[in-house]
């Protein structure tokens, strides 16, 4: 057992965490604000080599391993959760799946310009009406000529409208669940893919979530993503590694949040003398930090695992159940902490507390990670 | 990032946990009934070089890492947490000699101990200063070549078996803080003046005698204090860094106990005509024990590495270790209990037992308000 990170992490941490002070922290409140997407932060990001970090040196990406991913998500969580989803959506399972199953010239074409920044990626899966229940999804992908021509609606697609590459999920043999979905790559520029408003939400402001409708929208055979009927396995493996990004995007959050609230209990005075000097505040700054140091371990093990070529599914899905209820608890009692300040939209205690709430849904609900570790469990 | 045990590790956990499976778990409920030291179960772990965990080949040990010692207690403690303590406090009672003794008396006091001839113990606690270490009373007055050391101490675990205990007391009464007139000896049952009091009745633990120390006039060697006069408050804090994830690694152990227990009854258990594991309501206490686990396990192995790798700033990793992996034993020994419903409660199996043991893990070597009071000082002292 060896915990330290290696000398290539080490150098990432300083590069990012010197990227999320200097660029994203200043930006933070104004992007909550505006809800405005942070496309100038994005390409800072893209500038710095940021955007590929899991696509491989071949395909002009920086070729890191998913720790260093990891890394990279929670440095810009603590600032700003918002940019750390685009971020990670685009990075993870906007990207992973080209590199794990796209054809030579699949990864040709698209690798390049998503590790770059030309391009962003998103990832659609999720529909009105499969939500937990995935396999059971509508869109329909029909074979014609040379292609296929998809028709379905896609909804909480993160990155849409900005994304310049979608992952769609669609059937290919509607009626038989999980066993009939097939991956596409779709352009954002595909005349038969058309993406709603975006959604006003309790958060993440600045993320642009929308629906993506596919009508008509026709694709070549070449745009196929691994094997008729291999969809739902490639969304799994997606989501697998995609929880890890989520994972150390809640410990992002949640780490800004004691931060925040330490350096306020230190500087706020009642009855005379600074609260950080009163148990009840004591106890809450270490059960947050307890509860953060586990988190990230937590995370950094799944991503250790999945960077070894193991299973970790369960640990994955474990460290997204416990690191989201973690930030959520975290954000929580750090707003507490500040009282009545915390309340206001001028510090940024409430905004964690929505942003934080999202991490509990997304990539699979917390309730759906219980029975994926449950079913591991009987798996054992 | 490696998070995996060497091979020597895992070979000491399998040896540890074939043997607490064929020998120990037959026994746990007779030791927790009876309430007496196991001293069978001492013997085999003397013989299969256990004991020896805790201390480096030089001085008699087989391994000397923090790590594989913990990986070590949680085995035994899955089976019989009366009986990993026999392991705990042989390292508490030797960390003060590890740390602070002189060759001569690391030489003279570890081997025994490393062979499981000698049993060790550490006596910090006194009836009036629990959590506040720092206002014991028990003193020992300098004469010649001796201390003349009068006092007593309470919970001593192991303190009714152990040949060598490390005695905490106040030797000046002119520092300026009270915390800095504490010095540590090295006691030896055999020491005139050294008489043990009642063995405590408790709720768990039950086959570890908690004994009541008295010293009367006894007279302690000037060979015997560890390190410098004034320095055994530093040096019990110093240990408690190095023995804290050992409670930690304890709980980890209980509570995959717990864990397994009630996963496997849940998976024979029917009603409504399917086992009990196929309802959510269930899947998702087991669930949510299981990630408690994952990381309590996380944060007890990382303080165990950062011991080996020698960390300078150890103290909020122990903590937070001892902290969450005592309040995750407590939880989960609790939900393996309501698993199994009303068999749960009865003798009969062995999770009240566990549940019944989960619980002193929250309140020693610190209670976790304690541990709570420790980290939220680390973490205030980190510059922003």
């Amino acid at each position: 057992m060896d915990l330290s990170l290696s000398p290539e992490q080490q150098e990432i941490r300083k590069l990012v965490r010197d990227f999320a002070q200097r660029e994203v922290k200043p930006r933070a409140e104004a992007i909550d604000h505006s809800g405005a997407f942070p496309r100038d932060l994005v390409d800072r990001a893209a500038a710095l080599g940021l955007l590929g970090i899991l696509v491989p040196d071949a395909y002009q990406g920086a070729g890191l391993d998913h720790l260093s991913f990891a890394i990279f998500v929670e440095e810009v969580a603590r600032y700003s959760a918002s940019t750390a989803g685009i971020l990670d959506v685009h990075g993870s399972v906007g990207t992973e799946p080209i590199v794990l199953f796209g054809t030579e010239e699949q990864k040709r074409r698209w690798l390049p310009d998503l590790a770059q920044g030309r391009k962003l990626a998103a990832f659609a899966l999720t529909e009105p009406e499969a939500g937990s229940d995935a396999a059971h999804l509508k869109t329909v992908a029909t074979r014609s000529g040379h292609g296929y021509v998809l028709n379905g609606s896609k909804i909480f697609i993160t990155n849409a409208g900005e994304a310049g590459l979608y992952i769609v999920m669609a059937s290919t043999r509607p009626g038989s669940g999980a066993e009939g979905i097939t991956a596409f790559l779709v352009g954002g520029d595909n005349p038969g893919l058309k993406v709603g408003p975006r959604f006003k939400k309790m958060g993440l402001n600045g993320s642009a979530i929308a629906e993506v409708h596919l009508d008509n929208c026709a694709v070549d055979e070449a745009d196929r993503l691994g094997d008729e009927g291999q969809g739902f396995r490639i969304a799994m493996r997606a989501l697998d590694s995609g929880r890890i990004g989520i994972s150390a995007q809640a410990v992002g959050l949640a780490q800004g949040a004691l931060d925040d609230a330490v350096a306020y209990a230190k500087e706020r005075k009642q009855f005379a003398k600074p609260i950080a000097e009163l148990q009840t505040i004591q106890n809450k700054i270490a059960d947050m930090a307890v509860k953060i140091r586990a988190a990230r371990w937590m995370t950094w093990k799944a991503a250790a695992l999945c960077d070894a070529g193991r299973p970790f599914t369960r640990e994955a899905s474990m460290a997204k159940l416990f690191s989201t209820d973690a930030a959520m608890d975290i954000t929580l009692d750090a707003l507490q902490v500040f009282g009545g300040y915390g309340y206001l939209e001028e510090y940024p205690m409430a905004r964690r507390v929505r942003d934080a709430k999202a991490c509990q849904i997304y990539e699979g609900t917390n309730q759906v990670q219980r029975v994926v570790i449950a079913r591991e469990m009987v798996r054992t | 990032m490696d998070f995996d045990l060497t091979e020597e590790q895992q070979q000491i956990r399998d040896m540890v946990h074939d043997l607490c499976l064929e020998r120990v778990e037959p026994r746990a409920a007779e030791i927790d009934e009876s309430g007496e030291f196991p001293w069978d179960i001492k013997d085999l772990f003397a013989k299969h070089d256990i004991l020896a965990i805790p201390f480096t080949p030089e001085y008699g040990g087989v391994s000397g890492s923090a790590l594989t010692l913990l990986v070590a207690i949680e085995e035994i403690s899955k089976f019989c947490v009366t009986s990993s303590l026999i392991l705990s406090v042989q390292s508490l009672g030797s960390l003060p000699i590890w740390l602070a003794g002189t060759e001569q008396q690391k030489r003279k006091y570890l081997p025994p101990l490393a062979r499981g001839e000698q049993l060790a113990a550490f006596a910090l606690t006194e009836s009036g200063s629990g959590s506040d270490a720092g206002g014991m009373r028990t003193r020992a007055i300098k004469r010649g070549d001796t201390y003349v050391m009068n006092g007593s101490k309470t919970f001593i675990t192991g303190g009714s078996v152990a040949d060598t205990i490390v005695v905490f007391a106040r030797t000046d009464q002119q520092a300026d803080a009270p915390a800095r007139d504490i010095s540590a000896f090295i006691v030896e049952k055999t020491m005139p003046g050294f008489k043990l009091g009642k063995l405590e009745k408790k709720m768990g633990i039950r086959g570890s005698p908690t004994a009541q120390l008295f010293f009367e006039d006894m007279m302690v060697p000037v060979a015997n204090r560890l390190g410098k006069e004034g320095e055994g408050f530093k040096l019990a804090m110093q240990v408690l860094d190095h023995s804290r994830p050992g409670i930690a690694a304890q709980a980890l152990g209980i509570a995959e106990g717990a864990f397994d227990l009630a996963r496997r009854y849940a998976g024979e258990r029917r009603q409504f005509g399917k086992p009990i594991m196929e309802f959510q309501g269930i899947q998702f206490m087991l669930a949510d024990m299981a990630t408690q686990i994952e990381a309590a396990r996380a944060l007890t192995y990382a303080a165990g590495d950062a011991l080996d790798r020698d960390m300078p700033a150890i103290t909020a990793g122990s903590s937070m270790a001892k902290l969450f992996a005592s309040d995750t034993a407590m939880r989960v020994t609790t939900d393996a209990v309501q698993i199994l419903g009303g068999y749960g409660y009865l003798r009969d199996f062995p999770a009240e037992r566990m549940m019944r043991d989960a619980k002193i893990t929250q309140i020693y070597e610190g209670t976790n308000e304690i541990q709570r009071l420790v980290i939220a000082r680390e973490v205030l002292k980190e510059k922003a």
